[in-house]
């Protein structure tokens, strides 16, 4: 494979990443505060799809308008499934609120079966984002170097917000010990809906940048991204947002290389996210950046 | 009540049952046998879905995988050779099952053991998780083995399937092994072993100070269900004659999950009353999917409207009703009777 072959997969791999890692975030923002693994979240990514495109396709909003809408949106829609669903389970056994998470994903799906149709939509991608630009030999989709771009800021704004604000704090000291964090006067439920808030947003920024690169959806889109970005953050730590990011990374160039390297395994390529995980999980339950947590009963 | 008589009347109403099912056989039309099977299939997956988080409190969401491989194994027995030089014209069928042709009852003993083995192997490594975790880990294998089920294409003609699967599943089959798998269970449950499987499940910590080797009976557990997992999936191939591997989802997984939680968790009466709901209504709900006049307005139908109503369903009985239908409770002769006692004592009484 010549230098260039491999600096596409790269860059492909990176943007690939980048996806992955935003919506990993969301997933390791949320198991961070509850301890619940949000089965639903591939499907909030799912919908926050299909909004942008309904935004442009039947609105007529400009892209721009409707990609920002989308976002507002579906972090809207992040607290309601919080509010609605995983509430009312706070004080029962861990696994009724795992399995009420599976009932929102099914509902959310199956919703998106009725409402938009099981034929493929076109997701539109602006002409800004079609451009070829050509470094030396190699060719890349402005795309996928605006998919890096923005992935990078977004990140760094939630490292900020997470990291050097008053709120952040609180969800930090949250996800140490929410009964403790409350004994501090931290408002729990404001810090849970935030969490979600912020998390759906994430998850509605990957997906418009997902729909542009693979402009193709369907109701069922959000499982398969769902569960490897799932895996992305287990892999880094579950609970640790760098964690989430590095893994997210990890597995979108490893993929790629995977593929690009051994064509003939193209057919195993998504079960090597689960290998990836199961290996993890043995390995190093806490994952590459975690820190061990006691299990609460 | 004498201390026989509970014994006396499971016994009498277990061959009234067979009967009836003899009866349903020979008059009942294809369509209300199949829903009829289909509970019994559901009420197996449910059963050993119970056993390890009803009772162990392992969390699993790899039935999928199970399934999957009874299925496979009893189809790949069961096809008569021609269909399977049909089945597999782009590659032909590996060497010692493409000459093969087995009855069902080997047949299912296969695919039970084989799912055993996989349980066995898929649980030594799952087990040392818990919670969440290892619910995720047997998600991931039972994807796994859909993959390599996708791939492996001299074995399971990959993503095509298999086409012309005998039909040999029928009532006394599948409510045979429903009922065989829930008398074990029960006699399991109430076992020193099924003991020490609910005291793993209220505490770990205590169950192990006590004695109880925590992995092998979590281990035993697993491999049990998975066993009797894998002879559902065998029945099922058998019924509904055509697989391939994305029947075998995790949302199959979720469906047995669903159909457990519904019937109350740690219940087998309400896993069997759940499986029957689940298939009926499923079957009742029809009708949303197609287009209906209600006083002159015709509703459109939408193809996946029950899907909708089906996910509320589930989301309204986890929300609120947490202990499903039956709770932990399970149907006695002696709680019948003296139901039946009291009802008709009051009768007497305002007589």
């Amino acid at each position: 494979m010549s230098l260039d072959m491999f600096l596409q997969h790269l860059a492909n791999g990176i943007s690939l990443g980048g996806l992955y890692a935003l919506i990993a975030v969301g997933y390791t923002m949320v198991y961070g505060i509850l301890r619940l693994i949000n089965f639903a979240h591939g499907d909030i990514f799912m919908m926050a799809a299909y909004m942008a495109f309904y935004g442009v396709a039947l609105f007529h909003l400009p892209w721009y308008v409707s990609f920002a809408v989308t976002i507002g949106l579906t972090a809207i829609m992040g607290v309601v499934v919080e509010r609605v669903a995983y509430r009312p389970l706070r004080d029962a056994p861990r696994i009724s609120a795992l399995i009420s998470a599976i009932g929102v994903s099914l509902l959310l799906q199956n919703v998106g079966i009725v409402a938009f149709g099981g034929r493929p939509k076109a997701f539109p991608r602006p002409a800004l984002f079609a451009l070829e630009w050509k470094f030396g030999e190699i060719r890349v989709l402005s795309l996928t170097l605006f998919i890096i771009l923005i992935t990078l800021l977004i990140l760094v704004g939630v490292f900020y917000l997470v990291y050097r604000t008053k709120i952040g704090r609180a969800m930090r000291a949250v996800s140490w010990d929410f009964g403790i964090a409350g004994l501090m006067g931290i408002d729990f439920n404001r810090v849970v809906a935030l969490t979600f808030a912020i998390g759906s947003a994430l998850a509605a920024a990957g997906s418009i940048m997902w729909g542009m690169k693979f402009p193709q959806l369907l109701p069922l889109m959000g499982v398969v991204p769902g569960l490897k970005c799932f895996i992305a953050a287990v892999l880094g730590g579950i609970g640790s947002i760098p964690g989430a990011m590095l893994g997210g990374f990890l597995l979108g160039v490893g993929e790629i290389m995977i593929v690009a390297f051994f064509p003939t395994l193209a057919g195993y390529k998504y079960a090597f996210a689960y290998l990836a995980l199961i290996l993890i999980l043995l390995l190093r339950p806490a994952g590459l950046l975690g820190r061990i947590v006691e299990q609460k009963a | 009540m004498s201390k026989h008589a509970p014994r006396m009347l499971t016994a009498v109403s277990l061959v009234t049952f067979f009967l009836l099912l003899v009866w349903a056989e020979g008059n009942l039309d294809p369509y209300l046998r199949r829903i009829l099977n289909l509970i019994a299939i559901n009420v197996i997956w449910a059963v050993t879905f119970n056993l390890i988080y009803g009772y162990t409190g392992q969390f699993s969401l790899g039935h999928a995988g199970f399934i999957a491989i009874g299925a496979y194994t009893a189809a790949l027995l069961t096809l008569p050779l021609a269909q399977k030089e049909q089945n597999f014209f782009l590659t032909p069928l590996i060497s010692p099952l493409n000459t093969i042709e087995l009855p069902f009852l080997p047949s299912l003993i296969g695919a039970a053991l084989l799912a055993g083995v996989a349980g066995i192997l898929i649980g030594i490594p799952s087990l040392q998780l818990r919670g969440d975790y290892m619910a995720l880990v047997t998600l991931g294998f039972s994807e796994v083995i859909r993959v390599i089920f996708m791939n492996l294409q001299s074995l399971t003609n990959g993503s095509l399937g298999l086409k012309g699967i005998p039909g040999h599943t029928n009532l006394l089959w599948s409510w045979g092994c429903a009922i065989l798998t829930i008398f074990i269970i029960r006699k399991l449950a109430s076992s020193s072993y099924g003991r020490a499987f609910k005291a793993i499940r209220e505490d770990e910590i205590a169950a192990e100070t006590t004695g109880i080797s925590l992995f092998n009976h979590k281990l035993m557990a697993f491999a049990i269900a998975a066993l009797f997992t894998g002879l559902g999936g065998g029945l099922m191939a058998n019924l509904i004659s055509t697989v391939d591997p994305n029947l075998f989802s995790f949302v199959l997984s979720y469906q047995v999950v669903t159909v457990t939680v519904l019937g109350g968790v740690g219940s087998l009466t309400g896993s069997v009353l759940a499986s029957a709901i689940y298939v009926s209504l499923f079957e009742l709900l029809r009708p949303i999917d197609q287009p209906m006049t209600l006083g002159g307005i015709t509703i459109p139908g939408r193809p996946g409207m029950r899907m909708v109503m089906f996910s509320i369903v589930f989301l309204v009985v986890i929300l609120f009703y947490r202990r499903g239908l039956m709770g932990t409770s399970e149907f006695s002769w002696r709680w019948l009777l003296s139901k039946l006692e009291r009802l008709f004592g009051r009768e007497r009484q305002e007589a």
